[in-house]
Formats: C-alpha cells, structure tokens, sequence
C-alpha cells in the first residue's frame, strides 16, 4: 500500500502550490518502473483529499512508458519489460530516460476574477 | 472565478527526501554510516544480522528495527547486546508498510549516534514500498532468499534497482528447492546490470562472513558529504 504514502505526498505537494486556493485538477506523471496501482492512488487520493484544498480536485493520472538508451550504442527504445540491456549490444550499460517518474506536473486552481487586475 | 494553471513539475516525493538529508547529515555529523536493509518477510533480514553483527569486529554497530507491530525482531537483537531501537509503523493506516525518513528521524533520539560507526535499519518487511522511500541512508541492501523463486527481480524491478548490494538468503536450501540460481543471476543482471550480489546461509553461516565483511568495509567508508 504504498499508495496511501504516495497520495497523502501528493495532496501535500499540491496543497503547498495551491496557497488556500482550492484545486480542481492534479495532474501526474507515474513513471511504468514505479509499480503504482492508478485505482488503488485513486481511491487513496480521494481519502486523504477529504479536508484539504484538494477536496474537489480531480486526478489525472499520466503513465509515462519505460524508456532506455543504450550508453554504448545510442539505441534508443521502449521497453514493456523490466529489461535493461540493449538489444544490440548486450551487454551494454543503459539509462532511464522515462519511467522513473512521480511527479506532480501541474494543478488547477479556482481564482477569484477580482484577485487579477492587470498591471 | 476562473481556473488557472500552476505548473509544478515536483517529485511527488520531494518532502521525505528533504527529511532523508537531514538524517543523512545527521548520521555524516556523528560519523555514522547507515544500511537500509529491505526485503519481503521472511527472507532472513534478522537472523542473517544476528550471524554478521557477532563478527564486525571493532566497528560499533546498532540497528533500528522497521516492524509494523510488535519488537519480537529488536527482542532477538538486543541478546547480541547492541543497541537496538524498535520502531513500529503501526498508527498509520492500518498500519504503514514501510519506513519513511520522518519515521526514522523520529527515532534519532533513541539511538546512541555518537557511540556508533554503523547503524543498520532493517526495515518492513515488503518488496514494493521501502524502494520508494529514502531514509537517509548510505546504502541500501536487499536480501532475496532462494525459496521466493528466480522470477522476482521481474517482479519487483524497483526494488531490485534501488540497491547496491543483493544478498541471495537460504542457499543452504538449493538442493530442496526447483529454484534455478543461473537463471535468478540472469534476470538479476537484465534488471540491475553489474549490481554486487552474495550467496550466503544466515542459518548454516555459509558465506555470511563475506557480508560482515562488507559491512565493516561501509562503516570504513569516507562520507560524501562535505
């Protein structure tokens, strides 16, 4: 159940970016590599959102594929296995590129229309 | 009203690891070195430190013990007489099933940093969650036994990618077992290219000595920190 832990980080993060506004949408990135159940994040986010700006929010969960190149060769792929050696010249050593992520990319925010005048 | 849009793009996990370097300076401030010691339950995390931690030598060991309830582990390391401090994560939801830097920086107290040279944290016992969760620590070791299959590093790619060291438990089983060790190694290598591994018997002692050995190399270990 690393999801409550996750979600409880995440309702966190955008509350401290939301400064009392109230929040709409939060919007992340769940890297392939990172083994997070989307219901399970969820239903924890709806839990843990109930008393704070994020009550209302919708999240919007973003996989983000498992992406590898090699550093030997530069071969660049995607990857639906855990699988880190290229294809090519196995065995070479690779970096992530995408898949690591958990990120919270943006959220949206209720502004009162007063709050912003111009200049 | 209107809606607008406040770009982030932070770690979600940002918070723990703010708290997992201040226990890092912490640890480097009292010259400790801190092992993060996970695997699933059952592998043998306590009995293989009640086998490595009579055999350290001079280095002044101390462990922090993860359970979710209970001191049943801290009760069997505290008859090695060293100090043991027993952590449990139970006020969470049910119960947390893993540690966090905030929980193990709430336990600083209780240890004896300045009498210690290395500090092993052994935590809950699961495969998924303590990989996400940093704690401050130097290194972080798992343990797989042979009786959990050669399918796991597959499994539980995260956690087999977030160690240095993968230390194969229970070898003293193999011939019993269907578990196929070459083809473990290979998916071992396919996950974590080059990561250091050890097979050893915390019950029989095989090969236990090379992982005390290893333990006393990390608490020699200079820090990184400036």
């Amino acid at each position: 159940m690393h999801e409550l832990s996750i979600a409880t980080a995440i309702v966190d993060t955008a509350s401290r970016h939301a400064q009392g506004r109230q929040v709409c949408v939060v919007s992340v990135r769940v890297g392939a590599l990172r083994q997070v159940s989307a219901a399970s994040l969820r239903f924890c986010f709806e839990v843990v959102a109930r008393d704070s700006d994020c009550a209302h929010a919708r999240l919007e969960l973003t996989e983000v594929a498992l992406r590898l190149r090699c550093r030997d060769c530069g071969e660049e792929w995607q990857s639906e296995e855990p699988e880190f050696r290229c294809p090519r010249c196995v065995p070479g050593s690779v970096d992530v590129l995408g898949g690591e992520e958990l990120e919270v990319d943006y959220i949206e925010v209720e502004e009162e229309s007063e709050c912003i005048a111009p200049g | 009203m209107h809606r607008t849009r406040v770009r982030i793009v932070e770690d979600a996990l940002d918070a723990n690891n703010t708290i997992a370097r201040a226990n890092r300076e912490d640890f480097d401030r009292a010259a400790v070195r801190v092992v993060n010691l996970m695997s699933a339950p059952g592998a043998g995390k306590t009995t293989l430190l009640e086998a490595a931690l009579r055999d350290l030598g001079p280095v002044r060991a101390g462990v922090l013990e993860g359970d979710v309830q209970g001191s049943l582990d801290a009760d069997r390391i505290a008859h090695l007489h060293i100090p043991v401090v027993q952590l449990n994560t139970g006020s969470g939801f049910g119960g947390e099933c893993h540690l966090d830097a905030n929980m193990v920086r709430s336990a600083l107290p209780a240890l004896p940093l300045a009498q210690l040279d290395l500090l092993i944290v052994e935590n809950v016992g699961n495969l998924v969650c303590p990989a996400e969760f940093r704690i401050g620590e130097d290194a972080r070791v798992m343990i797989s036994s042979v009786t959990e299959g050669e399918d796991k590093p597959l499994k539980y790619p995260l956690m087999f990618r977030a160690c240095e060291l993968v230390v194969i438990n229970k070898i003293d089983l193999l011939a019993h077992l269907d578990f196929d060790l070459d083809l473990f190694l290979h998916h071992l290598d396919g996950v974590h290219p080059g990561v250091a591994s050890m097979l050893l018997s915390a019950k029989t002692g095989e090969g236990v000595e090379e992982f005390s050995a290893w333990l006393r190399e990390l608490a020699a270990r200079e820090t990184l920190a400036a």
